[in-house]
């Protein structure tokens, strides 16, 4: 089991409100991933709800039971750090036994579940290695394995993979991923890249200036954005938000229109220039300079052949531009 | 950038470093070359001394009249044990300050140093005074205390420094493994600092070792260190400069070859942090 409650959590350092009320619910065996940009809280309500950080106000149930005064300890939770926390003093295979040394498992039971972790993830031929003379990647699967032999109600994950080079950070990004299928544990992950919540979460709560902006599936956020920040922090590249005369034209102070929404046409359309084109094989990333509604990103095919001055005319498609009110929610 | 200097400099730099390092440790030869000298001839001109014969006596007449053992045996005993016992009592502390610090922990270090710069001698009569009263005058148990406290605010700022060096991050992440806060500083924080622990532990039985104010006065023959041995030779009845320098030698020997063997360790603890 791992479902977690958060009522009216208040968190504030001094005179700062840094969380100022988040309600939020986390079903058992839910991924779960914070994204905002940075400064927004995540990693604050992620060490609130490992116990790391005490609240000011407001409860944390684990499982139905109240969790708010528990220490880290007491919670049942593992949690997988940005800088991994590994004990630089102890082989591989003391880190990975040091949270069931503490449980009081015998040194026999510790060695089992020591070598079926490792076997999962591929540390077999580390194991009296030290940290330090462990790759990255490596470390992190020390890391994640110190974590899942606990057999904790739930994971945290702390922006793991930040520490990673690009190609790395794939490969683990799917063996998280994998790892939840397998073990089917409640799984809360944070991170300030949105292409990571978007292809690992089942739900994504996005978070900015300590406030739930909203939170849902991924396609449910990518295509029903509830406000202006959520539109423009969910997707790659990111949403056109316009203002103006093309916007007021559909009653609204902001509209939006993704990149991969605006379609190439002969006629009609915004009429613009091509300032910057990048292409990719798959896609071709256009930044066109229009009149009517500025600078604007375009994510067009791989086939297109446009560069550097060459002028073109853009429509979005029907029904894919976003509507937002003055005070940036999407109109209904 | 390493900065190029001339021969002639390195000659001249050289020399006086070794001129330093002469004039520092001068007395201490100067010691025990008297020690193995007869009376008569350690008080003759330096140059006599060193020409007439080299001998034992002086030695062999301390051991009969002083017993060295059990000085030495109370040296160990008030140095080992007193900073022993500050490394209990200060590593809890160094870990409250270092990852737990309230609003006046920069000041409690302060006032901690503080009382290191007040004259020992500012004390006395009170401390005198309650040693007589609860019966501890004398006793390896008094010095033993008196020590721990005299070294307690180094013991505590060197382990505070070499805290804060250890990321708190591991130190939560051993939280979360479900380490109480004794596995915490039994089974991780401790490890990590162990050179920072050890360096402290080297500096502290030296200084406790070196002591001669409150060992002095606190004590006159059953709990009397080494400092005591070495007082009992210099008396206003006479001279006794060869005898004096048999104790002294005998007294700063061990704590001499101790720092010898482990000069290394000293001088990574004593600058660890400073350069990162």
């Amino acid at each position: 089991m791992g479902q977690i409650t958060l009522n009216a959590v208040r968190k504030s350092f001094g005179e700062v409100d840094v969380i100022p009320s988040i309600d939020l619910r986390i079903e058992d065996g839910e991924f779960v991933v914070f994204v905002g940009p940075s400064g927004c809280g995540k990693s604050t309500l992620l060490r609130l709800i490992a116990g790391l950080e005490d609240v000011t106000s407001g409860g944390i149930t684990i499982d139905g039971t109240d969790a708010t005064e528990l220490p880290p300890a007491k919670r049942g939770l593992a949690m997988v750090f940005q800088s991994y926390a590994l004990y630089p003093h102890m082989s591989v295979r003391k880190n990975i036994a040091f949270p069931l040394k503490m449980a009081g498992m015998t040194p026999e039971q510790q060695e089992a579940k020591v070598q079926s972790a490792a076997k999962v993830l591929n540390l077999t031929n580390y194991l009296d290695r030290r940290p330090g003379q462990l790759s990255g990647g490596q470390r992190q699967r020390v890391a994640i394995g110190r974590a899942i032999v606990r057999e904790p109600k739930a994971f945290l994950f702390d922006e793991p993979l930040s520490n990673l080079d690009a190609a790395l950070r794939v490969n683990m990004r799917q063996e998280i991923t994998e790892l939840h299928q397998q073990l089917k544990t409640t799984m809360i992950y944070v991170t300030h890249d949105q292409v990571e919540a978007m292809t690992m979460a089942d739900k994504i709560v996005v978070l900015n200036a300590g406030r739930i902006e909203q939170v849902g599936s991924p396609l449910a956020l990518y295509e029903h954005p509830a406000n202006t920040f959520v539109a423009g922090f969910i997707g790659s590249p990111k949403m056109n938000l316009i203002t103006g005369i093309e916007a007021d034209k559909l009653g609204a102070t902001t509209i939006g229109v993704r990149p991969e929404h605006l379609d190439i046409v002969a006629e009609g359309g915004w009429e613009g220039v091509v300032g910057l084109s990048e292409h990719l094989g798959s896609d071709t990333f256009l930044k066109v300079a229009t009149k009517a509604v500025g600078t604007i990103n375009v994510r067009a095919g791989g086939e297109i052949k446009l560069s550097h001055g060459d002028r073109v005319r853009l429509a979005p498609q029907a029904g894919k531009v976003h509507r937002f009110g003055p005070d940036g929610k999407t109109l209904a | 950038m390493a900065r190029k200097s001339s021969t002639p400099a390195k000659v001249v730099v050289t020399a006086a470093a070794w001129g330093i390092g002469f004039l520092i440790f001068f007395p201490i030869l100067w010691t025990i070359l008297m020690s193995f000298h007869t009376e008569g001839d350690a008080i003759k001109s330096p140059f006599e001394m060193l020409t007439s014969p080299w001998n034992f006596d002086s030695y062999a007449e301390v051991q009969t009249r002083s017993n060295y053992s059990l000085h030495f045996f109370n040296s160990v005993v008030i140095s080992v044990g007193s900073t022993l016992l500050a490394l209990v009592i200060a590593i809890p502390a160094a870990w409250a300050m270092a990852f737990v610090p309230g609003k006046r922990t920069k000041d409690l270090l302060m006032w901690m140093l503080s009382t290191k710069m007040m004259p020992a001698v500012g004390v006395l009569i009170p401390m005198y005074l309650g040693f007589k009263n609860m019966g501890l005058l004398d006793t390896r148990t008094g010095l033993v205390a008196v020590m721990t406290l005299i070294n307690l605010p180094i013991v505590v700022w060197m382990l505070y420094t070499y805290f804060k060096e250890i990321p708190g991050e591991i130190l939560e992440a051993a939280r979360m493994d479900g380490a109480s806060l004794r596995s915490e500083i039994l089974y991780v924080l401790t490890p990590m600092a162990l050179p920072g622990i050890a360096s402290t532990l080297l500096l502290n039985v030296i200084l406790a070792w070196n002591e001669a104010f409150w060992t002095l006065q606190l004590t006159t023959h059953d709990a009397a260190p080494l400092t005591q041995f070495i007082a009992s030779y210099s008396s206003p009845e006479g001279l006794f400069y060869a005898k004096l320098s048999a104790a002294s030698t005998m007294a700063i020997a061990p704590i001499l070859i101790l720092g010898w063997f482990s000069q290394k360790q000293l001088v990574r603890g004593l600058t660890f942090g400073a350069v990162k």
